[in-house]
């Protein structure tokens, strides 16, 4: 197998994968457990231990079959992924159409641990719309090394809605990589609550003018968990904008990761890139590291970023005592609306919905 | 741009430098090379005891086993470190006063508009200057004896208060902390010694200018400052080089300790030769700066204007150890041409309460790179520690680059870390509204600069205020257009 990244990669530096390669996996057990599936209404593929489950999917008219997908030059994990890829959904949406909404569960049942690496690919033609929801879940111990491919042609919509509530034994790393063309859009918002140790990685190409990636995601994390969004955006047309926006909630000595990086090229003139981090520390041994970094060299541009991470703040827990709510409650209702926040990056009902649930479940269990 | 501002840019590019010349004077220099031999007898030249010579040699050792560093973003040929001279000085042996200073080398100085003579005494700066390897003079000494201030060069200090020398000397910047410093420390040659005893209140600012002259020379100077409880002190630094096709390496390690409640401003204006508008020539600038606030509520200032150099790698740091101590960092860095500049600070927080402030702007003209890296670090205990950090970056004309890579690693859940940066271009409507009030695109330029600079010129010591807006302006020039 291709070596795990180690801490002196810069772009490893705060996720440390030795409790993964302490770890050895043997082939995926017979998964046995029955998804308790959400009830959403779209067309669903459903993979068992990284196998696709032809009980549990419905058809979806775009789906072609899996192709042998192409290499992402250095990224570790990819390479990783190449070496063992064992499967994924390849979906094609045709120019002009509007394909609605699918759902990608992957389930994964470790009774002894296991790996296995999905690849994923998505291809919007011209003007093409689609909205996918990925559900990430399981039991036991395992790794869920995934690649996704994307490309959205002109003016075409994708929309990507990731839930990571992955067993907490687990791992989870997933590569994704993004062209987008020119007057598309990519939207993405990942969601991660589960995992002992997770790392989102985004590279999204902005291709052509007016070209569009959000960016987004939210993190819950507690226990000793280690959850990390790193995010590369390249700005290689004039006119194009990007938004970022990343939360981060930690109790316990969870520790926090996000790295986002923005570059624009020489002829990205008019680039408008934005870029916001937030994180409460809600345990005196939580931890939260970030590094938001601009490469730049047009100069035409407008680039920003701001990151805060503290705890709460003292002067609205005060403001709210004053009108007669006790401390605990004035505490409650400011997380709350930290993660109401956090959610309004997703423009999409259903997902929408499905997230304020799960929040509301993780939110019992504290 | 018009032809006549086009006429009017080539004219001050040609004068653009003014600190460009030579001085000819006899110079006594060391065969090129570095090695232990080389190491001893710069020690035996300066008559050093024993301890220090061990601990240059110790640094010497460690040097030979590190590699360069090659995160920074920046980029030369290989430096060879053996076609370097280590040690170049003045000829003539040590002055006793300065009337035994050679003449060539206090015009020298007298074109650089250092006020080295007493009689400068109205400008009311006690300088120490350093000439390529050595400190050729220091003013004012009495002056400082009387309120117990000692400032002198470092390799008298060595000789003179070797206790204060050895307690300090590496205790805030290891030998091998780096590349730089482990070379630095096996072969410096001179640099300023402060040291302000308890209670006293610098009676005056203190300066130091440094210059290279000799060709192929690598100037290592060492600053160490030492605030006592309660004392303070205002230093200055300021560095100019000839114009030379060939690069020059300047290798400085500065360390500054500031005990209970002692408060260290240290300002740099940078204006070492920058190299052509081709890119050809100029200084290395690769500086180890780093301060200890050891005691309670001691306070560590850095200012810097960073116009010089065709390479600066330099982050100025403070380790905020003693609880309720102050940080601050405030920079100017601009490049034009082909300059690269990837320069920032570190602030680590150890004590409680502790807080920090950096302001960084950058410039980026020509065809230059700027980078701002910056980490602040909250350590567990550092509770009710404080940071804001704001960095601007400023593009003019659209073959440069601009880069910010903060780090923040918080570690405590009762800090509070804030960090906002922006990337732009000079607005056409700001500068459309100077030229409509009759200024050139030049001034107007430079008066938008000066403002997007403000917040950090106002830190500086008034003197050194003025210049570096002078020097903002000549740096930009010819960027324009």
């Amino acid at each position: 197998m291709n070596a795990l990244p180690t801490r002196k990669l810069e772009a490893w530096r705060y996720t440390d994968l030795r409790p993964l390669s302490a770890l050895s996996f043997g082939a995926p057990p017979v998964a046995v457990a029955v998804p308790d599936l959400p009830e959403l209404p779209f067309p669903r593929f459903v993979f068992l231990n990284g196998t696709l489950n032809p009980t549990l999917s419905t058809g979806f008219a775009y789906a072609k079959p899996f192709a042998a997908p192409p290499t992402f030059g250095s990224q570790p994990m990819a390479a990783i992924n190449a070496e063992h890829v064992g499967g994924g959904i390849n979906i094609e949406i045709p120019v002009g159409q509007d394909a609605g909404e699918a759902l990608l569960v992957s389930q994964a049942d470790g009774v002894t641990p296991f790996a296995y690496h999905p690849r994923h690919r998505v291809t919007l033609g011209q003007g093409a719309k689609f909205t996918l929801i990925e559900i990430d879940e399981g039991a036991g111990t395992y790794w869920q090394n995934a690649v996704f491919e994307i490309e959205v042609a002109e003016g075409a919509v994708f929309q990507h809605f990731r839930l990571q509530r992955e067993s907490m034994e687990a791992f989870n790393t997933i590569f994704i990589h993004a062209d987008i063309a020119a007057g598309a859009s990519y939207e993405h918002f990942t969601l991660t609550l589960g995992a002992k140790l997770s790392r989102t990685e985004i590279e999204a190409n902005l291709l052509g003018q007016n070209a569009l990636a959000h960016l987004n995601a939210a993190q819950l994390l507690g226990g000793t968990q280690h959850g990390d969004f790193t995010t590369i955006i390249r700005h290689k047309a004039p006119n194009c904008p990007s938004r970022q926006t990343v939360k981060s909630v930690l109790a316990g000595r969870a520790r926090g990761v996000f790295q986002g990086k923005i570059e624009v090229d020489q002829i990205a003139q008019k680039t408008d890139g934005y870029q916001m981090s937030q994180a409460l520390l809600l345990s005196p041994d939580a931890e939260m590291d970030i590094k938001p970094e601009l490469q730049i060299f047009a100069d035409d541009v407008k680039c920003s970023h701001g990151a805060t991470i503290g705890a709460l703040d003292e002067e609205q827990v005060f403001y709210l005592r004053s009108r007669g709510i006790p401390e605990a409650d004035a505490r409650q209702i400011l997380i709350r609306a930290f993660l109401e926040e956090a959610l309004e990056p997703v423009t999409h009902d259903a997902s929408k919905a499905l997230f304020e649930e799960v929040l509301e479940s993780w939110w019992g269990r504290q | 741009m018009s032809m006549t501002t086009e006429a009017t840019i080539n004219e001050l590019a040609t004068q653009k430098y003014k600190y460009g010349f030579t001085t000819d004077i006899e110079m006594e220099e060391f065969p090129k090379g570095l090695s232990a031999d080389i190491v001893r007898l710069i020690s035996a030249k300066k008559g050093e005891p024993e301890w220090l010579l061990e601990w240059r040699l110790k640094a010497y050792e460690a040097w030979l086993k590190m590699e360069e560093p090659e995160w920074a973003r920046i980029h030369h040929p290989p430096i060879d470190y053996d076609d370097l001279y280590y040690y170049a000085a003045p000829a003539k042996a040590q002055p006793k006063s300065l009337d035994e200073v050679d003449p060539e080398l206090l015009k020298t100085y007298e074109k650089l508009g250092i006020p080295l003579h007493e009689r400068a005494a109205l400008a009311g700066v006690a300088v120490d200057a350093v000439f390529d390897s050595v400190s050729v003079a220091t003013t004012f000494r009495d002056t400082l004896a009387k309120a117990g201030v000692i400032f002198s060069p470092i390799s008298e200090a060595v000789r003179e208060h070797p206790e204060l020398v050895q307690k300090y000397l590496g205790s805030v910047v290891p030998v091998g902390d780096n590349y730089f410093t482990a070379l630095n420390s096996a072969v410096f040659s001179d640099g300023s010694f402060v040291f302000i005893p308890k209670g006293v209140r610098c009676p005056m600012e203190l300066s130091t200018y440094f210059r290279i002259n000799a060709r192929n020379t690598g100037q290592f100077e060492r600053t160490l400052i030492i605030a006592e409880e309660g004392a303070s002190v205002s230093y200055l630094e300021g560095c100019t080089a000839p114009m030379r096709d060939e690069n020059q390496l300047h290798a400085a390690v500065v360390e500054l300790v500031a005990l209970d409640e002692a408060m260290i401003k240290y300002s740099t204006v940078q204006n070492w030769y920058p190299g052509d508008a081709d890119g050809k020539g100029g200084i290395y600038n690769f500086v180890t700066k780093r301060g200890a606030c050891r005691g309670k509520n001691s306070k560590i200032s850095w200012t810097q204007v960073e116009t010089g150099s065709a390479i600066t790698w330099k982050y100025p740091s403070c380790i905020l150890q003693g609880d309720g101590s102050v940080g601050e960092f405030y920079s100017v860095a601009v490049t034009n041409h082909f300059q690269q500049a990837d320069t920032g600070t570190k602030m680590i927080h150890i004590g409680k309460n502790t807080s920090s402030t950096i302001i960084s702007k950058g410039i980026s003209a020509g065809r230059s790179n700027n980078t701002y890296r910056g980490l602040v670090k909250i350590m567990p205990g550092a509770s009710g520690a404080r940071n804001f950090t704001q960095c601007d970056s400023l593009l003019i004309g659209d073959q440069c680059g601009a880069h910010t890579v903060p780090y923040i690693e918080n570690r405590n859940a009762s800090a509070k870390v804030e960090h906002e940066a922006t990337t732009s271009k000079i607005a056409e409507d700001q500068l459309f509204y100077c030229r409509s009030r009759g200024l050139s695109e030049e001034d107007a330029v430079g008066l938008i600069v000066n403002g997007f600079c403000k917040d950090v010129l106002k830190e500086l010591p008034m003197e050194f205020a003025v210049e570096a807006q002078k020097l903002l302006a000549v740096s930009l020039e010819g960027s324009v257009g």
